[in-house]
């Protein structure tokens, strides 16, 4: 069996990948993106902890359930910033933050 | 195999008599959509009215659930705890709730939008903080502070105007979208966080991970590793929700941006959720992360250095702002910096109780008196955004009396003067400090409180002191922010003056 660490270390990869590229790209869409994918590591995560854990059986299911209430979140997230980005481009042509400069200080 | 549970088991186990405060203002919410929906033109006046109604019965049943029981009661297998802390922080959330509702109501009005949805939005968010004070379990943690947070980036983002030259006068479509992407990305640390957690302890329930915590600490294996690692990714999470330095560098321009209710409400209940959740987790579930037999906690380092920066950032930095709004951005980092102070003393062995009561007490001022002074600003500050700066202010005092003397009675219990009831928060938060044996950041409290008192008292100086164009201010509010300021009023005063009611509120708190 592949060990837990092989795993995480995915996990943690990914969740690296997802913070420079929420910390690097400019376009907001972008940003989305790679929050997603760090959200996605997470899951692996879970389900890799719950797979892995001496108390992991068919009631316990606390690792599943996390991973099906992160995915939800997720959605919902997304529906409501692709909306907020949408207006922000409507009103601006632009999805990149540093462009909407009006506020600052 | 699995069975299902019997009827009368999964009565007792969902218990969900002790959840009423929260789920009927939800209920109640999802019934205002539909009046909302019928009202027609009507609905201006009905869905406020529906959204101070659901507030009360929500406040009622908290009394109901939590004014008996000191002990606490768990519901939904585990999940939610009742107990006096979970109650005294929904009241706390419903009365600032219905002072943002009172001025969303002035706001609507004045800016000539009758949308329903944004009291819908205001009462969800609400019950998602209901929920994370009462949060048992990471998952309540992670969903609630979802729930809390999506509709207030909504909020955030509510109305953007357009000035006469087609260029956009307020920023609120722009503000909604930076406290969206701060706040997707901090919620992935922080369910991260949760996940290492998880995998450390085998369990997400906040008392069993105290249960396994000294095990896994004791065997110090990779267990161990995540444990830290998770603890502190789940401190960076809450961290950027409550807005503390390093974390906060989104709070200015949000608070300026989106329209002035939401960042009173934001300002609050944002805070309250997530120190809630820090002090359950970190209080609760791992007390016992010690690293050296016998000492404090292994976070209490960590919070204390993140407290002290808070602390001289946010109060350095609001002196050079001219912009009321942001003035009053890094005063709510600063005040974000002395609960952490008590968060930090809470991880003393033996003060956790007393630290947890004076965090409570400085939530309490600390709403009060900053709605209010968010709803004084609604009072100068034009629907076309402008009129917020400090220099708009000279001269209240010779035009509108009244007001003005309610504007420095916050001013002052934001600086922490006595018979205020900003002082009584600051006195047991530093007072815990101190017993914890964290001297020297109790120090460093006052002396910043000292700075603080730079900024806040030239509001004042403004008001009383400064000639205006000879022009009175005209009054712009409605009725409805007077109400607001009024009930700010009083909530300072009352509990400045009567000091021992707030103390003796909060006795019956214990988390640790």
């Amino acid at each position: 069996m592949v060990p837990l660490w092989m795993y995480l270390a995915v996990a943690a990869a990914l969740f690296s990948l997802g913070v420079f590229g929420a910390l690097s790209r400019r376009n907001a869409v972008a940003v989305l993106m790679s929050v997603e994918l760090m959200l996605n590591a997470v899951n692996i995560n879970l389900v890799a902890f719950w797979r892995y854990s001496e108390t992991s059986t068919d009631l316990l299911l606390n690792g599943y359930a996390f991973t099906a209430f992160v995915l939800i979140v997720a959605a919902a997230e997304a529906a409501v910033g692709l909306a907020i980005i949408i207006t922000v481009y409507r009103n601006r042509r632009s999805v990149i933050p540093e462009e909407a400069a009006a506020l600052k200080g | 195999m699995f069975e299902s549970p019997t009827i009368a088991e999964f009565v007792t186990q969902s218990n969900l008599a002790s959840t009423l405060p929260g789920t009927l203002l939800v209920a109640w919410t999802l019934l205002l959509v539909l009046v909302d929906l019928f009202a027609g033109d009507e609905r201006e006046h009905w869905t406020p009215l529906g959204a101070c109604l659901g507030l009360g019965v929500s406040f009622v049943a908290n009394l109901f659930v939590y004014a008996p029981a000191a002990d606490q009661q768990t519901a939904l297998y585990g999940m939610f705890i009742a107990d006096a802390f979970t109650g005294f922080l929904n009241i706390v959330i419903l009365v600032a709730t219905l002072l943002a509702v009172l001025m969303s109501r002035d706001y609507l009005m004045r800016a000539g939008i009758h949308r329903g949805e944004y009291y819908i939005l205001t009462l969800l968010s609400s019950a998602g903080a209901m929920f994370m004070v009462a949060a048992n379990d990471l998952i309540v943690v992670f969903v609630a502070l979802e729930l809390l947070s999506i509709p207030l980036y909504i909020l955030a983002a509510f109305r953007s105007i357009k000035n006469d030259g087609g260029e956009l006068a307020l920023k609120s479509e722009e503000s909604g979208m930076k406290y969206f992407i701060l706040g997707a990305f901090s919620s992935a640390f922080l369910v991260f966080g949760a996940a290492l957690v998880y995998g450390a302890s085998g369990t997400t329930n906040i008392p069993q991970i105290l249960e396994v915590a000294p095990a896994v600490v004791d065997a110090a294996s990779s267990a161990t590793f995540y444990l830290v690692v998770g603890t502190a990714l789940l401190i960076v999470g809450l961290g950027f929700k409550v807005a503390v330095v390093p974390f906060h560098m989104w709070t200015p321009d949000v608070y300026e941006g989106a329209p002035t209710p939401v960042t009173a409400l934001m300002s609050v209940t944002a805070k309250i959720g997530g120190f809630a959740a820090l002090l359950r987790i970190l209080v609760t579930a791992l007390s016992v992360l010690l690293l050296v037999d016998g000492g404090v906690a292994a976070w209490q380092t960590t919070i204390s250095i993140i407290a002290a920066l808070t602390l001289v950032l946010g109060n350095f930095v609001a002196i050079s702002q001219r912009n009321l709004k942001r003035m009053l951005a890094y005063s709510s980092i600063a005040h974000a910096g002395y609960i952490m102070v008590a968060l930090a003393a809470a991880g003393t062995a033996g003060s956790a109780d007393s630290a947890t009561q004076g965090a409570l007490v400085y939530i309490l001022a600390y709403m009060f008196t900053n709605l209010g002074a968010f709803a004084v600003v609604m009072t100068i500050e034009r629907v076309d955004g402008g009129g917020g700066n400090i220099d708009d202010i000279t001269g209240l005092a010779r035009s509108r009396p009244l007001l003005a003397m309610a504007m420095t009675i916050f001013m002052l219990s934001l600086t922490g003067i006595p018979l205020t009831a900003g002082f009584v928060g600051k006195f047991m938060v530093f007072a815990a400090a101190v017993q914890a044996g964290l001297v020297g950041l109790a120090v460093i409290g006052v002396l910043t409180s000292v700075v603080s008192a730079f900024y806040y008292m030239r509001v004042v100086v403004n008001m009383y002191l400064r000639d205006s164009s000879g022009e009175l201010l005209p009054a712009l509010e409605t009725v409805y922010v007077r109400w607001a300021i009024n009930i700010a009023l009083a909530g300072t005063l009352i509990f400045g003056i009567f000091y021992p009611l707030a103390s003796n509120l909060v006795s019956m708190v214990s988390i640790a």
